[in-house]
């Protein structure tokens, strides 16, 4: 196995919805989307956003398009004008789950 | 089968670019352009507004943009279908018409639709057995409903569609959905029925396509460097058929790039439950949804599957919730960070020891870890961090004091903090949002179509 990052097998877009953010993550390619499936679980997606997230994690798959759908509750800091964050509209947040780690077979072709 | 017919959408939010919707209209060939305006916050502003003066209370971008395409959209024949109304699209009407008048034409036809601001009809509503509680929490308005400052229900494309049915070429609204903008011509010209739940399921993805503007088209793309052109990117244009599967692009020769991927990111744009998305007019299953690249900056989109919608309007409500200011300053050279932190430690004491305490404070360190937290490790070397403190309370004198206590730093405090501009920060008020539903009997809407 090596390790690799979401950035190197998928792409995401993130936005709010009141105090929860949303991240698509979308595979680049069937096999990519195998594995998102099996390793970005919504308990992985929550240890990563640790400090950000306060909320559960839930996880919708919508395999039509090679895509997972998160949304990740209590994670704006009250969310649209009620926050204080610098992100309090989850923008950015597609972009760090992109740098979440997963293992991949060695042989796995980026 | 009827020609397919072309819907670009020129303005994603009020603040988008200016210039967008003049390039949709003589960039190439186009029947309709929307425009969305409407934001929480933009709507309580407009209220406000229309209190002080009855002719206010709408997007006054619009009136400045019709006045600079109003002698092309006749020429062209183009439609225009706006959520500029606000709370007060009879006045936003009326001022187009005066922009007309001003421009000597005639046979101008402008529709307007009503009946979603419910701001005056609370209590009313309340007798007939709305209790507005929240509709994420379930917790009950109660007394937060002297507070509301805004309230509009998200109202269907019917009226919209009527509206153009009934020969007006722009359409100005209040709060329309976002998707129904571009649903409403479809429904008009392709003559779709309340229960054609597949077409309307149709119709509405294309419109949350794109609803946020350039965002379909390379905006916001994770591959950004495979985005030629950002400077010129063009705006999303629907080719739509009347059997409800439609085509995404935009006109030649512009920026950006409409690719399954770029389409893809958009469909998961602030996205729920996939199989449930709710709109006035129709539940979409987004999990049937297809695509497939069809010629350059051409997605095709397919397959979609629509439920009957619900019985109820979502309704969008607006208070205050007390004030936030916040303030900024840049620390730089060695051992930036700690400096940085230490600059924090000084101001939340200094203002503890006058007295002053806050409902919540935050403490963020711009260019290092305030959107991603601890995902990345820091740096070996930190070059340079912008402080960002922020506050919020019921209190305003209280934030303007915390205001005060910022720029001193620059003297009083560790050395290289510079980047103090643009005065002392100001309480700013909180315009919290309240989500909520109401039966859809309850609502009634207005066309209004009149001629200059």
């Amino acid at each position: 196995m090596r390790t690799i990052q979401l950035y190197d097998i998928a792409h995401a877009r993130s936005g709010d919805k009141g105090d929860s953010s949303n991240v698509g993550l979308i595979a680049n390619g069937a096999a990519a989307f195998a594995i998102i499936r099996k390793e970005v679980t919504p308990d992985r997606v929550r240890a990563h956003f640790k400090g950000i997230v306060k909320g559960v994690v839930d996880r919708y798959e919508m395999p039509n398009l090679l895509c997972l759908n998160f949304i990740l509750h209590d994670s704006l800091g009250g969310g649209g004008s009620e926050s204080l964050r610098n992100d309090a509209q989850g923008k950015t947040h597609g972009q760090a789950l992109l740098l979440m780690e997963i293992d991949v077979p060695e042989d796995f072709q980026l | 089968m009827k020609e397919p017919i072309l819907i670009g959408n020129g303005q994603g939010f009020w603040g988008d670019s200016i210039d967008a919707p003049v390039k949709l209209m003589t960039g190439g060939p186009i029947h309709y352009v929307t425009l969305d305006y409407l934001a929480e916050v933009t709507m309580s502003i407009m209220q406000r507004q229309k209190q002080k003066d009855p002719k206010r209370g709408y997007a006054t971008d619009f009136v400045q943009l019709m006045k600079d395409t109003l002698p092309t959209l006749i020429e062209k024949d183009i439609k225009v279908v706006a959520s500029a109304g606000g709370v007060n699209p009879a006045a936003c009407r009326d001022a187009v018409f005066a922009v007309a008048r001003e421009l000597g034409l005639t046979g101008l036809k402008i529709g307007i639709v009503e009946g979603d601001d419910i701001l005056d009809r609370l209590t009313e509503l309340n007798e007939k057995g709305a209790d507005f509680k929240h509709l994420d929490t379930g917790e009950p308005l109660a007394s937060l409903q002297d507070k509301v400052l805004s309230a509009n229900a998200y109202i269907s494309s019917r009226p919209l569609a009527e509206a153009l049915d009934q020969g007006a070429q722009v359409i100005i609204t209040g709060r329309a959905t976002d998707p129904g903008l571009v649903l409403a011509p479809m429904i008009h010209e392709f003559g779709w029925k309340p229960d054609d739940w597949d077409r309307l399921a149709a119709g509405t993805v294309a419109g949350h396509i794109l609803e946020c503007g350039a965002q379909a088209c390379g905006g916001n793309f994770s591959r950004w460097w495979e985005v030629p052109d950002f400077a010129q990117i063009g705006y999303p244009i629907v080719e739509a058929y009347e059997d409800g599967s439609f085509v995404i692009t935009k006109h030649a020769g512009t920026g950006g790039m409409v690719t399954c991927a770029t389409v893809t990111e958009q469909i998961l744009y602030e996205l729920g439950d996939p199989k449930n998305y709710i709109s006035p007019d129709v539940r979409v299953d987004f999990s049937s949804i297809e695509l497939h690249e069809d010629g350059e900056n051409r997605v095709r989109v397919s397959g979609i599957k629509g439920i009957p919608s619900t019985d109820t309007l979502k309704v969008s409500m607006s208070y205050n919730n007390g004030f936030k200011a916040a303030g900024t300053l840049t620390i730089s050279g060695p051992k930036a960070y700690e400096k940085a932190q230490k600059c924090a430690e000084i101001v939340w004491q200094r203002l503890a020891d006058a007295g002053f305490t806050f409902e919540e404070t935050n403490t963020e360190y711009l260019g290092l870890n305030s959107c991603h937290g601890d995902i990345n490790p820091l740096p070996a070397q930190i070059n340079e961090v912008v402080l960002k403190l922020s506050a919020r309370d019921a209190n305003p004198a209280k934030l303007t004091r915390f205001g005060k206590e910022i720029a001193p730093l620059v003297t009083n405090g560790p050395p290289g903090v510079t980047g103090f501009a643009g005065g002392r920060p100001r309480p700013q008020e909180i315009v919290a949002y309240w989500p909520a539903l109401i039966d859809k009997k309850l609502v009634e809407t207005r066309v209004t179509v009149e001629e200059v």
